[in-house]
């Protein structure tokens, strides 16, 4: 007799990659050697990976993203993972996401113009509402620009990179043990709101090494996507309540799930024809996201005493390194700063940025581009405060009395 | 008293149905074809997962085969596929899409996976045309044919994408058009038992969008066309370029055994775990 074709009878044998328990965690800690490590970000951000679970990376060599490559090829396979080099960073997106549909946390890092060409399939696992992480050690652009030099000219980019309208979460760690913390965040947000998650490092922190403090198992929480809680006929992959948040069955569980970038009612099946499942799901895809912003969105703040007539700066990724000096410089000198520092970049930290216009009559913004956070500090601010761009390109980060002198340079 | 029940409805997403293919074209034959051969295999569409790419081609499984399925974009089901297959080696993983879509856009994996001997099945639907798009020159498209985007004739020759994937190291590779629809079948049974990289290109039909164009109006032109066209490849060694010229040839183009790449990845991932075991004294 033939067995009957559509039972769903790979169940038992499904075991997904998801070591979330303290054994697991214990022998990636013992890999990694030490509790304390001095290592560069670009590996700080592959131990943050296995730390939270990823067994599956694929990557494509650039500069200076590589070296999480060549540490996931030589670690991935000792805690029972898989870490490939695929023939592009198109091919690599693909593969992760794949992978992670059939039930695994999965990462890739690049570089700029890598990241331009994942754009694509970055779209695609925003519409699929696949899980994944993608690191972009950002350089100088545009096209292949200075390659071994550190820039934040991706930011923009991360947010708008694919056509259409979408969500999703781009992070910006300012020192190495930051670029071990949001990789294992980034994974926890990623499972949670069902979307690629963006790590925007830089060559600068990528390739400076630091001291990084490995957490132990209590200390952090590890996320995993919810599988389906509903029996196999009744189940639809894009069905959700008052999250919002679909859950995700994962390939070869015997639920014959559909997964398509076409426009898609809750069956999963094309919609292309309907303006109402259009919009319904992308609105969705988009409030899944801001819905939630509180509980995505990370700042730090280092503000004054007092409430009114500061200085704000606003900064992000490796250049807030240069304004921790040039703070602890203006307020010898007497000065009033508060220093808002965006770990998340997108969403953007809209609220964040308006309270703090509340404070300063001025905000200065230095960036490692021409001009990206300062339009959303702008728009944030409406007019309440004076924002002024301290830009910077060619690989250099900005020296702490540049800063200094313009903002002393504006007070009267 | 209800209806009788196809023998092959269980492979196919009923609540979709009717299919969206134009009348002849060859795409309803390769379902038929592929749906045959999972159900003379006695698979199981639960541990299957589909692939496919953009165009009328990927339709065939996605959405109308039954099975866990990814429709992907446009060139890189491939790409994707590795990534489920690493994962779920104990699964088929099958990829069903245009000529445009993996020897065109995605040529690139689709040399790479061959290269790599991975195990997956791509069953390439070559129509010698961008279908979907309303009928531009593909790659695949024979010199001198007029079509939307070569309104003055194409000066490209075309790719013989079945020799390129044996070139480039797949286990097994055959060609055949949907005129041999049983030979197909059984190829494809082939192609899906036989671990490695396994490519059949399949000659079909779009009069839609072709035939208009070189005077081929119905499916039964194409399929005449094809029948006389079609050479066995036993027959067709040895015969000159000259000979072959207008010539499909059919049959089996390799069938070899190579080292798989995902069982080669496993065997790393097992040697260095197991390393690790001893390393710390079967504490890990
Ligand atoms: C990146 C990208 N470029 C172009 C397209 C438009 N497009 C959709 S289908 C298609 C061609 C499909 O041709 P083929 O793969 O041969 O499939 P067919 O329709 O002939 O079966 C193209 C160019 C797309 N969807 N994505
Ligand atoms: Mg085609």
């Amino acid at each position: 007799m033939k067995k009957h074709r559509t039972s769903p009878t790979t169940d038992s044998r499904y075991k997904p990659a998801r070591p979330f328990n303290a054994d697991e965690f214990g022998r990636v800690r013992r890999i990694l050697g030490g509790k304390v490590l001095f290592v560069q970000g670009d590996a700080a951000v592959a131990y943050g990976a296995l730390l939270a679970g990823c067994r599956f990376f694929a990557g494509y060599p650039i500069t200076p993203a590589t070296e999480t490559s060549e540490i996931l090829s030589q670690l991935m396979p000792r805690v029972g993972g898989v870490c490939i080099q695929m023939e592009d960073e198109i091919a690599s997106v693909g593969a992760i996401i794949g992978a992670s549909r059939a039930g695994v946390k999965s990462m890739t890092a690049t570089s700029g113009p890598g990241f331009s060409l994942m754009q694509e399939n970055i779209g695609y696992a925003a519409m699929t509402e696949t899980p994944c992480v993608i690191v972009d050690v950002q350089r100088s652009g545009p096209s292949t620009g200075q390659p071994t030099e550190g820039a934040q000219g991706d930011i923009m980019q991360a947010k708008w990179g694919s056509h259409g309208d979408y969500e999703l979460i781009a992070l910006s760690p300012s020192t190495v043990q930051e670029c071990l913390d949001l990789t294992i965040e980034a994974f926890n947000l990623s499972e949670t709101y069902g979307i690629p998650v963006i790590l925007l490092t830089d060559g600068i922190i990528g390739h400076m090494r630091e001291k990084v403090v490995l957490p132990e198992f209590e200390e952090i929480e590890l996320t995993w996507r919810r599988e389906p809680t509903k029996p196999k006929e009744e189940f639809q992959p894009f069905l959700v309540d008052s999250t919002k948040i679909p859950e995700m069955a994962i390939f070869g569980t015997g639920y014959h799930t559909y997964i398509t970038g076409l426009t898609h009612s809750e069956t999963g099946y094309p919609a292309t024809d309907s303006q109402v499942d259009h919009h319904r799901l992308v609105q969705r895809l988009c409030d899944k996201i801001r819905d939630n912003r509180d509980r995505i969105v990370q700042v730090e703040r280092d503000y004054s005493d007092g409430d009114k007539d500061t200085i704000g700066i606003v900064s992000y990724g490796v250049t807030s390194r240069s304004v921790n000096s040039a703070v602890k410089m203006l307020r010898q000198d007497g000065l009033k700063i508060d220093h808002l520092r965006l770990v998340t970049n997108w969403p953007f930290p809209e609220k964040e940025v308006a309270e703090l216009s509340e404070r300063a009559n001025r905000i200065v913004v230095p960036e490692l581009n021409l001009g990206q956070v300062y339009h959303g500090v702008r728009e944030a601010v409406a007019g309440r405060s004076e924002v002024i761009p301290l830009w910077k390109t060619g690989g250099e980060m900005h020296v702490p009395h540049d800063i200094v002198e313009l903002v002393k340079g504006g007070v009267k | 008293m209800s209806e009788p029940r196809h023998r092959l409805m269980d492979f196919v997403r009923e609540e979709i149905m009717p299919h969206r293919f134009c009348s002849g074209c060859g795409c309803g034959t390769v379902l038929n074809a592929f749906t045959n051969a999972v159900e003379g295999l006695g698979l199981d569409s639960a541990e299957m997962v589909c692939v496919s790419g953009i165009g009328c081609s990927s339709w065939i499984p996605s959405p109308y085969f039954r099975a866990d399925t990814l429709h992907t974009t446009h060139g890189r089901p491939i790409a994707f596929a590795t990534g489920v297959k690493i994962l779920r080696p104990d699964l088929t993983v099958v990829v069903i899409a245009g000529d445009g879509d993996v020897a065109g856009i995605g040529g690139n994996h689709l040399i790479h996976a061959a290269r790599r001997n991975i195990d997956l099945s791509v069953f390439m639907v070559n129509n010698m045309i961008y279908g979907m798009t309303g009928g531009q020159v593909a790659p695949t498209t024979p010199a001198g044919v007029v079509t939307t985007t070569t309104p003055h004739s194409n000066v490209e020759p075309p790719f013989r994408v079945a020799d390129l994937v044996v070139a480039a190291g797949a286990s097994y590779v055959a060609r055949w058009t949907t005129y041999h629809v049983f030979p197909l079948l059984e190829s494809m049974q082939n192609a899906i038992k036989r671990k490695g990289f396994s490519f059949i290109e399949i000659m079909s039909q779009c009069p839609e969008n072709y035939g208009r164009r070189i005077g081929l109006r119905t499916g039964i032109d194409f399929l005449k066309q094809f029948k006389e066209q079609a050479l066995r490849v036993e027959k067709a060694n040895g015969m000159s370029e000259e000979e072959l010229k207008d010539r499909i040839v059919i049959g089996k183009l390799c069938d070899k055994e190579r080292p798989e790449y995902v069982s080669e990845l496993h065997r790393i991932t097992r040697e260095q775990v197991d390393k690790l075991k001893k390393e710390m004294g079967g504490a890990a």
